[in-house]
């Protein structure tokens, strides 16, 4: 059979929602599939909204992690959305094997919320993270797949239109979208934080619950991940239990910050989170739940909102003797961006320059370490920034090439912004180039040159 | 084909000559005015003859309330606007009155309807303005996609398969599918006074052929076209609302 140009090969599967076919076309050698809304049972408008607002999202989508947008049909003869066929399986499939070994479950976790921070940076929300829509790509990257109850910021949001009533995946819903709250981006990191305990302990969070139950989770705490598999670390158990936090503020202010801690165990700040064996009492419970019988949807933030303030910002600090008054003046310029971007991650990163050649000596003439000396420096210069404990990091980084260095750290963890010192500009520097000029000149993000005042005024002659 | 719709010009030549421009760098194919051409503004002559000149061209305009007011009752109008027409009457000639009183009330487009106020009953001038208005245009309108303006504000109503309607307020340089499973109500926002508190004009682009809206905001000499209204002895109101867009 041939639809507008697309020969239907094989029936690959039948959701709630829709059958899924894969296709070829003429002169077109990509995999695709092609995804038909069940439209059998008219009472039921569900199909036909998930369809529409994924044929209206999937096309503003780009980017490794998300399926390719090929075409979509009008109602006649038939709608449909085509795109990328994705080879592979999802991460359903490792369902069978739950606990999965702890490290493995970081390791998703961390390509997953990178995957979820480039959707959010999209201006979208997925809404139904879970293991189903979680396909990984033969380069390893992971693609979210299913648009089909997400949010586009700036489109119409079709699904809050027609239904009253909650809906989504029952075991993956965050607390707010149970009040029917679509518009945090922090709804997906609980969603993601479901999947994390699932994997590591093997069993869900909340259940599997129907009907009212599902408002359990706005007051029951899950039993600590720790207490089903001794073998997840506290600070794993940390980052999951912050992720299924009720209220969203609770949680990492983005994807990109739960993607950081992922991927930096020994940041992870440890609260009492980390250590927690059993599930609060029954009186810490019960206010939840008096709490609780209140919530209303929050008076939410929007998505691109949410993320300029919560940006990841690397602070590149020159430790050497006699840059005291840079240090200073970079101190000052990041003190004004927290003013600003309250909720900013700042990554505290020191570069040891070792040379490219020889096997450096990094022990000092009394055998202190030169890296554990530079690391409690950093932590001196951070301290007094008042930033939390929780959103700040320090970081020594051994590399042969400062620019190079910071420019991948900066990829590597989605960092925002740079802001980086420097020295008035001179003739040997201009000649030379500088580590600052390097890093505008390469970095993937938004980079802030700061001077000292001594050195603008000596400048200005 | 792109198709820049345009509406609620209200004599206001900088605003007008911003989003023509504007509409000329996106490269669209048409322009269809959606009326309101003359009240209010300071310039109602040259909004005319424009519009005269470009219609010769191929441009459709429709007749809005206001235009309709020149050669006929005002009485339904609030005391400002009422002063405005009278004041404007007077700038207009015998040719751009007889322009202004044949323009037509709709234009349809295959299943897309162009119209001032609202689909079902052009011209008793009913505002598009809530949810329940759009109710009311989508239980005795037949068009997949109505184009109106007399609101002032942008917004999009749309109704789904199961008659249940929706509103959304647009973002601008944005491009909205306007599904075929759905039925659309797109209130386009004034060129020459908006009103939602920003003092830039507004338009929209559709694109026919991948079936987008696109709504647009364009900045244009606010002071000037002020000044001309006070100069003009126009009411004070007038003249702060452009200077404050609402």
């Amino acid at each position: 059979m041939v639809i507008n140009g697309f020969t239907l090969q094989e029936h690959i599967s039948t959701g709630g929602m829709a059958l899924v076919w894969t296709v070829t076309r003429e002169d077109d050698a990509t995999p695709l599939i092609m995804k038909i809304p069940l439209l059998l049972d008219s009472d039921d408008p569900l199909p036909i909204v998930c369809f529409e607002t994924e044929q209206m999202i999937m096309p503003r989508l780009t980017g490794p992690h998300v399926p390719r947008f090929v075409a979509a049909g009008p109602l006649d003869p038939m709608p449909y959305i085509v795109m990328e066929r994705i080879p592979g399986e999802s991460l359903k499939s490792r369902l069978d094997e739950v606990p999965l070994p702890w490290a493995e479950v970081v390791a998703i976790g961390a390509k997953v919320a990178k995957a979820l921070h480039d959707l959010h940076l999209q201006k979208v929300i997925h809404l139904d993270i879970k293991p189903s829509n979680v396909m990984i790509r033969e380069t390893g990257e992971i693609v979210l797949i299913d648009y089909g109850f997400a949010r586009h910021e700036q489109l119409p949001d079709l699904l809050a239109e027609e239904f009253r009533e909650p809906f989504g995946t029952t075991p993956y819903m965050a607390p707010e979208q149970v009040l029917q709250d679509r518009a945090d981006p922090r709804s997906d990191l609980f969603a993601l934080g479901v999947m994390l305990y699932f994997f590591v302990t093997g069993e869900r969070p909340f259940g599997n619950p129907r009907g009212g139950q599902i408002r359990k989770r706005l007051w029951r705490d899950p039993v600590p991940p720790r207490a089903l598999n001794p073998d997840c670390p506290p600070w794993l158990q940390e980052i999951i239990l912050r992720c299924l936090e009720v209220h969203p503020q609770d949680r990492y202010a983005t994807a990109a910050q739960l993607a950081l801690d992922l991927d930096n165990p020994d940041q992870v700040k440890l609260t009492e989170r980390a250590d927690r064996l059993a599930r609060d009492s029954g009186m810490k419970t019960f206010r939840r739940w008096l709490k609780a019988r209140k919530a209303q949807p929050l008076e939410t933030p929007n998505i691109v909102g949410q993320l300029s303030r919560a940006p990841i910002v690397l602070a590149a600090v020159d430790l050497s003797p006699g840059s005291e008054d840079l240090a200073e003046a970079l101190r000052l310029m990041v003190q004004r961006i927290l003013s600003l971007e309250t909720e900013a991650r700042i990554a505290c990163v020191n570069i040891l320059k070792t040379s490219r050649i020889a096997v450096d000596i990094l022990e000092d003439a009394e055998g202190n370490s030169l890296h554990v000396q530079r690391l409690v420096q950093l932590k001196h210069w951070g301290s007094s920034l008042g930033v939390p404990e929780e959103r700040i990091s320090y970081s020594v980084l051994e590399a042969p090439d400062p620019a190079a260095a910071l420019v991948d750290y900066a990829r590597h963890n989605n960092v925002d912004h740079i802001v980086i010192g420097a020295r008035a500009s001179s003739a040997l520097r201009r000649y030379l180039g500088s580590v600052s000029s390097q890093v505008v000149a390469e970095a993937p993000c938004s980079v802030t040159v700061v001077r000292t005042p001594k050195d603008r005024r000596a400048q200005n002659g | 084909m792109l198709i820049a719709i345009l509406t609620d010009i209200h004599g206001n030549r900088e605003a007008l000559s911003a989003c023509l421009a504007h509409a000329r760098l996106l490269k669209v194919d048409r322009f269809v005015f959606l009326g309101d051409y003359v009240g209010y503004g300071a310039d109602p002559a040259w909004v005319v003859d424009t519009i005269r000149t470009m219609v010769d061209q191929g441009a459709v305009a429709l007749l809005g309330n206001h235009d309709a007011a020149i050669d006929g009752p005002d009485e339904d109008m609030n005391s400002t606007a009422r002063q405005a027409i009278q004041w404007t009457r007077g700038q207009l000639g015998p040719e751009q009155r007889r322009f202004l009183a044949d323009l037509p009330l709709i234009h349809e487009d295959g299943n897309v309807l162009y119209v001032h106020a609202n689909g079902y009953a052009p011209r008793n001038w009913d505002y598009m303005d809530g949810p329940m208005e759009a109710i009311r245009h989508f239980s005795r309108v037949e068009a997949h996609i109505t184009f109106c303006g007399h609101v002032h504000v942008p917004m999009l109503y749309h109704m789904s398969t199961t008659a249940k309607v929706g509103s959304f307020s647009p973002v601008a340089d944005n491009d909205i599918p306007l599904l075929p499973t759905r039925t659309w109500l797109a209130v386009i926002g004034a060129v020459g006074q908006p009103r939602d508190g920003v003092a830039a004009a507004n338009y929209a682009v559709f694109d026919t052929a991948r079936q987008t809206l696109r709504y647009l905001r364009v900045p244009y000499d606010t002071a000037t076209a002020a000044r001309k209204v006070r100069e003009a002895g126009l009411p004070e109101k007038l003249a702060v609302r452009l200077e404050q867009g609402r």
